[in-house]
């Protein structure tokens, strides 16, 4: 090319056409690499995209497992599960959180604990797109001015839980205990997995006890969910295994009859089925409604249960610690009649009370006169104290206590009651340890009437009676009856520890409970009139158990003091005497006398036990619901 | 074995029996055909890519039927009306960018458009997509080629002064299309070897200098994150990763038409826009790609033929340079979606939803049919 030249067309064509190959070969050089690139990521990576974009959109659920149903001896329902409503809110898709609120205000009320709740839980750190619960339980109206209103409300939902329900609460919440919402100490000790999606816990009971068998397997899904966290659809899902069904030895008319009979008193009823263990009524009353404690109570609520005076929070068949006053004769008879300190026929003057020496303090007979000379059946038939002091103090203290222990005191002897306090067998190691102090003779005379050192809870005093209907055969109470599913109870239950107690002379046995039966239908039997016109032979013991400490809160007023100082009063017995179906302790808080108010409640229990109530079913709802189980 | 096809049509017989219907029209039968196949393969992505809605792919089809009026318009010029217009629309280009930064409008924090009262909203800079390669051959075709030093430095400044207006709006993709596909029309005039090594030299030299003192921290950000997308999943990583998953996890053949999961479960960003090539990669796997790519190169192709037996050299130039420019779109956005580029707004050519780059783009599919229909009958 030359400088100056017009322009040379063929060569500049010729230029052009050279050039467009150069160009030609980068385009291919390029596209090349870009299919290079594409064979990178889609061949040679393929499987490590396929997983980021299964990670993206499959996310792995949890199914809550539905909780185990509980049931009655007769298959009533005790405890179900119910729906429940929740307003939950995702922060994230919702616009003006503050006018949200207050746009909720006006077709819901939304109590102000929940509010705070909420925007305590709004500055918590969380996962995005976590829907916050807002309120709880919601009702029919309030669910339907949501679904109106639900255009103008993104990120409000309503949500269904289903959350426990116990349709006979205020009869049932002692015995059965409730569920509540996990806490901070559950959670640490919880499986995480099967837990992931459950909300609720065994707080006490055999909700607490049975928390494994209720709660059952949880579930899982994959859901396929877009970049908002929404689920699309299940992709897969493993059901999971709903809580087992229990059926318990509880009867609800039972335990419904023992809370009409303590109808305005204080105390506790316990009934067990001597030959199974088994728990008929389990009353502490006043009782209360567990249904609140679910899904959380209120804070006027509770402070308005726990500051009662009557304590209706307060499980006295298991937790409360009485002195079992007379109560405690019969296993005391057993004691000193295997021990020795006494025999069928040992006879004790009583000038209305015993001295341990010349001139020394007297321990007063309850009977101030006196009852002269008294053997052991005449004794418990009037419950004689001065024969008991002496033959306590023959006995001494470590010998009435290794009996007492073999009764069942001083431990929690009950299988699957969940809760259930020891009481205070003492000894004379034990009050040195505690007290710094010797056993002192006269301790021995006050245990050997139940009182003194001595504490036992109704449900001691119910295992011990009954040990006595079974004549020394073991049985441990219990609550579980029967489980609804494939498996046998005994795998529930926990294992018997008690061995037989086994008398020198078994025919003791049967003479103590001739005494007892003596109580009940002896011509001046403490119980006589509550044994009155039975159609069976009963078993029983009253006790009057002195009061001491409790009403001493300035808050009452001079009336209740008074009322609060009165005696306690106990009974414990069973029927029928020869084949004992039902044993029971009674004790009603300053009833009194134990042969006024304690001895009819118990009275009333056996005659609706062996008379009213009709015979058992033979079991056709179980099967049935056992088939409708094995659906679910 | 289609290219054989393609560079046979250099043959007479294209001047002959066809050429009463095609030349009329002056319509390039290949090129058009070419085209209509990837426009309606598009439609089909889109689709998909769009979340089945149906009034997206209706409103890119009306869109795609004015641009191939546009381009029906365009191929009916004489390129000597392009090359005598060339400065005027480059004067009235410079103007309305100019225009832009002053007065125009736009969002996301960049100005791109012209509200002109009584007329259609409109991007100056898509203009200059077409009239800087016009410029640039206009004027460096007035004189022999290969152009002297100094006529390639004019040029340049040709190229530069648009490019620097669209960078203030700002607008890096725009630019650097308006910019290759002048350097484009510098390179096919003949500028020697020497200065291009020369000029890629200074540009790697140059190249940390922008970093420190031109490229702002957005700019910045997206190459730091196509470095390293794992450094930031949930932000500015999150498109590439995302958009390498979609592609990565369509594997061989594809999950299937409607059935990409990262695109319809809305985990990959803009899929019918700038990373619509994802939902491809995604449904219709490596095969998908492998189609899509070769449509592309038969159309390069089909436009560099046209390009060569283009009969003056504005023609070449502008031809050449526009189907480069078309080359340059597809790479920088498969590119960019794929990882390999950073994220740079090009859409994919006559795919993604946009009608203002498919309008310049069928614009300059008829200068292209416009050459090569407007030759005149003459055996060499």
């Amino acid at each position: 090319m030359v400088w100056g030249e017009l322009k040379n067309t063929a060569a500049e064509r010729r230029l052009f056409q050279r050039r467009a190959m150069v160009m030609l070969v980068f385009v291919l050089v390029l596209m090349t690499g870009l299919l290079a690139r594409m064979y990178q990521l889609q061949i040679v990576e393929h499987e490590i995209y396929t997983t980021l974009s299964d990670k993206n959109r499959v996310q792995v659920q949890s199914v809550p497992p539905p909780r185990g149903l509980v049931y009655d001896r007769n298959n009533v329902l005790l405890a179900e599960n119910r729906p429940v409503f929740s307003l939950t809110v995702v922060p994230e898709r919702v616009g003006d959180m503050d006018a949200t609120l207050e746009r909720l205000s006006d077709i819901l009320s939304i109590a102000d604990e929940d509010l705070e709740r909420f925007e305590r839980r709004l500055r918590e750190p969380r996962r995005p797109f976590q829907a916050i619960p807002l309120s709880y339980d919601l009702d029919e109206a309030e669910i339907a001015r949501m679904a109106v209103h639900r255009h103008q409300f993104p990120g409000v939902e309503v949500e269904a839980e289903l959350v426990r329900y116990y349709p006979h609460s205020e009869l049932t919440a002692h015995a059965l205990g409730f569920v509540g919402r996990i806490n901070r100490d559950e959670l640490q000790r919880i499986d995480p997995v099967n837990y992931a999606g459950t909300n609720y816990i065994g707080k006490s009971g055999i909700e607490r006890f049975y928390e494994e068998a209720l709660h059952g397997q949880v579930g899982y899904q994959h859901v396929e969910t877009n970049a908002r966290g929404r689920i699309l659809r299940v992709l897969e899902r493993v059901n999971p295994v709903p809580g087992e069904d229990l059926q318990l030895h509880l009867d609800l008319r039972l335990q419904r009859r023992a809370h009409e009979l303590m109808e305005g008193r204080r105390g506790a009823i316990i009934a067990i089925e001597p030959k199974t263990g088994g728990i008929l009524a389990l009353a502490s009353v006043p009782g209360f409604d567990a249904n609140k404690f679910v899904t959380g109570i209120s804070v006027n609520d509770y402070r308005e249960l726990s500051q009662s005076i009557d304590k209706p929070l307060f499980n006295r068949a298991l937790r409360g610690q009485y002195p079992p006053a007379s109560t405690i004769k019969p296993m005391m008879a057993v004691a000193a009649l295997d021990s020795g300190a006494t025999d069928k026929d040992r006879r004790i003057w009583d000038p209305g009370y015993f001295q341990l020496r010349e001139g020394g303090r007297r321990f007063r007979n309850w009977n101030r006169s006196g009852d002269g000379w008294v053997d052991l059946k005449y004794s418990m038939a009037r419950s004689n104290d001065v024969y008991f002091y002496a033959v306590g103090v023959d006995m001494g203290v470590d010998v009435m206590s290794s009996y007492l222990a073999r009764f069942g005191f001083g431990e929690d002897a009950t299988l699957d009651v969940s809760g259930a306090l020891t009481g205070l067998l003492p000894t004379a190691d034990w009050k040195r340890a505690v007290r710094n102090e010797p056993w002192y003779p006269g301790d021995s005379v006050n245990m050997s009437i139940g009182q003194g050192f001595l504490l036992a809870t109704p449900m001691q005093l119910a295992t011990a009676t009954a040990l006595i209907a079974n004549r020394g055969a073991w049985v441990e109470p219990r609550l579980l009856k029967d489980v609804h599913g494939d498996s046998p109870v005994e795998e529930f239950l926990p294992e018997q520890t008690h061995e037989q107690l086994e008398l020198k002379d078994p025919d003791d046995w049967e003479y103590v409970v001739d005494t007892m039966e003596e109580v009940m239908h002896g011509a001046r039997g403490t119980g006589r009139s509550a044994g009155r016109g039975a159609s069976y032979r009963m078993a029983g013991k009253t006790g009057t158990a002195q009061v001491f400490s409790l009403g001493q809160d300035e808050e009452y007023d001079e009336e209740q003091i008074r009322e609060r100082l009165r005696d306690h009063a106990l009974f414990v017995g069973f029927a029928p005497a020869d084949d004992p179906k039902i044993a029971v302790a009674v004790i009603v808080e300053n009833g009194g006398s134990g042969s006024g108010a304690a001895a009819p409640v118990a009275r009333a229990l056996f005659d609706a036990w062996l008379e009213e109530f009709p015979a058992e079913q033979a079991e056709p709802v179980i099967s049935d619901s056992r088939a409708a189980g094995g659906d679910n | 074995m289609a290219g054989s096809k393609l560079w046979s049509t250099q043959t007479s017989s294209d001047l002959g029996r066809n050429r009463s219907i095609w030349s009329a029209l002056h319509l390039d039968p290949i090129l058009l055909g070419l085209l209509l196949l990837l426009v309606g393969g598009g439609l089909f992505v889109l689709y998909s890519g769009a979340d089945r809605n149906i009034d997206v792919v209706k409103a890119q089809g009306i869109r795609l039927g004015v641009a191939f009026v546009v381009m029906f318009v365009f191929a009916q010029l004489d390129p000597a009306v392009f090359r005598r217009w060339a400065p005027w629309l480059y004067g009235l280009g410079l103007i309305g960018l100019v225009a832009v930064l002053l007065v125009g409008v736009g969002a996301k924090g960049a100005q791109r458009w012209l509200a002109l009262p009584g007329l259609p909203r409109f991007q100056p800079s898509e203009f200059m997509k077409l009239v800087v390669p016009m410029m640039a051959a206009w004027y460096l075709s007035r004189y022999y080629l290969p152009p002297t030093f100094p006529r390639v430095m004019t040029g340049l400044v040709i190229v530069l002064l648009p490019m620097f207006l669209i960078i203030q709006q700002p607008d890096l993709g725009t630019s650097l299309l308006v910019g290759m596909a002048g350097i484009f029309v510098v390179f096919f005039a003949g500028i020697s070897w020497k200065l291009i090594a020369a000029f890629l030299a200074m540009v790697s030299v140059s190249a940390p200098l922008m970093w420190f003192f031109v490229m702002r921290e957005y700019q910045k950000q997206r190459v730091l994150t196509l470095l390293d997308p794992q450094s930031d999943p949930l932000g500015a990583g999150w498109n590439i990763i995302q958009s390498k998953t979609a592609i990565g996890s369509g594997g061989m053949e594809g999950k299937g038409w409607l059935q990409g999961t990262q695109s319809h479960l809305e985990f990959l960003p803009e899929s019918h826009t700038d990373f619509i090539v994802a939902v491809l990669a995604e449904e219709f796997g490596f095969i998908g790609m492998l189609l899509l790519l070769t449509v592309y190169f038969l159309i390069i192709l089909r436009c560099l033929y046209i390009s060569v037996t283009a009969q003056d050299s504005f023609s070449r130039l502008v031809a050449g340079a526009l189907t480069m420019t078309f080359f340059i779109y597809i790479f920088v956005n498969i590119g960019m979606v794929s990882g390999l580029l950073p994220v740079v707004g090009v859409p994919l050519p006559l795919i993604s939803y946009g009608g203002t780059s498919s309008v310049t783009l069928m614009a300059a599919f008829g200068v292209l049919m416009s050459i090569h229909t407007h030759r005149r009958m003459i055996t060499a």
